[in-house]
């Protein structure tokens, strides 16, 4: 797919849907990757010990996930800022299905100098997952 | 004991250099499902220095956080460049803000990540939380 260019997209230019399946294989992989070794992104005990249904996948796992509509959209250097607030826990049961992850993407408002800012919606189970998930992004 | 919030604006010492590997940046690009093999890093590979960065903060027993109950609330991060390999980084966190809000100890902290050289890389903006006695 050619990358977006900043006079072709307007407001409300919608971004590829991503979706992605997370299973608690997933965590652990993630977790060594990132260097985030907190027990209730993997062990039952610690979780249900903090409150938790099951182990959650880490905040940011789903943020990194989520952003991917972005990145594969525009490309990562395209990524100027990013974040979210982990608005709710993203339960993720030691299931052959896990669960999935669907982030939509939209240009929300073009900044000038060839920056949009894309707001995300990022679900689970039908569930809004981050609050204000967004990246302002510089396009060619 | 609730944190203390006589910490906000404390400036922590910089962290020892962090050299960048293709294959950690291919290593977490994969973590979170992105297969392309483009050099530069997905935009929230930078936690993988600011998290070890922060953590150092919030187990440093003046500011009595409560680690057994942490939870990251929120992150976000503004990108002067892309991370690439090779990159040298070091990470400096400043205490933004302390505060207590119904049971709950918030922290929020803003890490620099910078070059071995001093070129600012990114800027991380983090707030954690821990569920207090009280």
């Amino acid at each position: 797919m050619a990358e977006p260019r900043y006079e072709e997209v307007a407001v409300g230019t919608r971004l590829p849907r991503l979706t992605h399946v997370l299973r608690r294989g997933d965590l652990v992989i993630y977790a060594g990757a990132s260097g985030d070794f907190n027990p209730i992104h993997w062990s039952e005990r610690a979780a249900a010990q903090a409150g938790l249904p099951t182990v959650i996948a880490h905040g940011m796992l789903t943020l990194g996930v989520a952003l991917r509509a972005v990145t594969e959209w525009a490309g990562r250097e395209a990524v100027l800022e990013c974040g979210a607030r982990f608005a709710a826990a993203v339960p993720v049961p030691d299931t052959d299905e896990g669960v999935e992850i669907v982030a939509d993407g939209i240009v929300a408002e073009k900044l000038g100098e060839g920056r949009v800012r894309v707001d995300l919606t990022v679900r689970c189970a039908g569930e809004k997952v981050l609050a204000r998930p967004r990246a302002m992004v510089r396009l060619s | 004991m609730p944190l203390d919030t006589a910490l906000a604006g404390r400036v922590y010492p910089a962290t020892e250099p962090y050299l960048v590997s293709r294959e950690k940046i291919r290593e977490f690009a994969r973590a979170i499902g992105d297969s392309s093999e483009a050099a530069q890093a997905p935009p929230t590979f930078a936690v993988v220095v600011t998290m070890q960065a922060e953590l150092r903060v919030v187990f440093d027993p003046e500011l009595r956080f409560d680690t057994a109950r942490l939870l990251h609330r929120e992150q976000r991060f503004e990108h002067r460049r892309p991370i690439e390999p090779g990159d040298e980084l070091t990470v400096t966190v400043t205490v933004a803000e302390v505060d207590h809000v119904g049971g709950t100890d918030v922290l929020a902290l803003t890490s620099e990540v910078r070059t071995t050289e001093g070129e600012l890389i990114c800027t991380g903006i983090s707030t954690l939380i821990a569920r207090s006695d009280g």
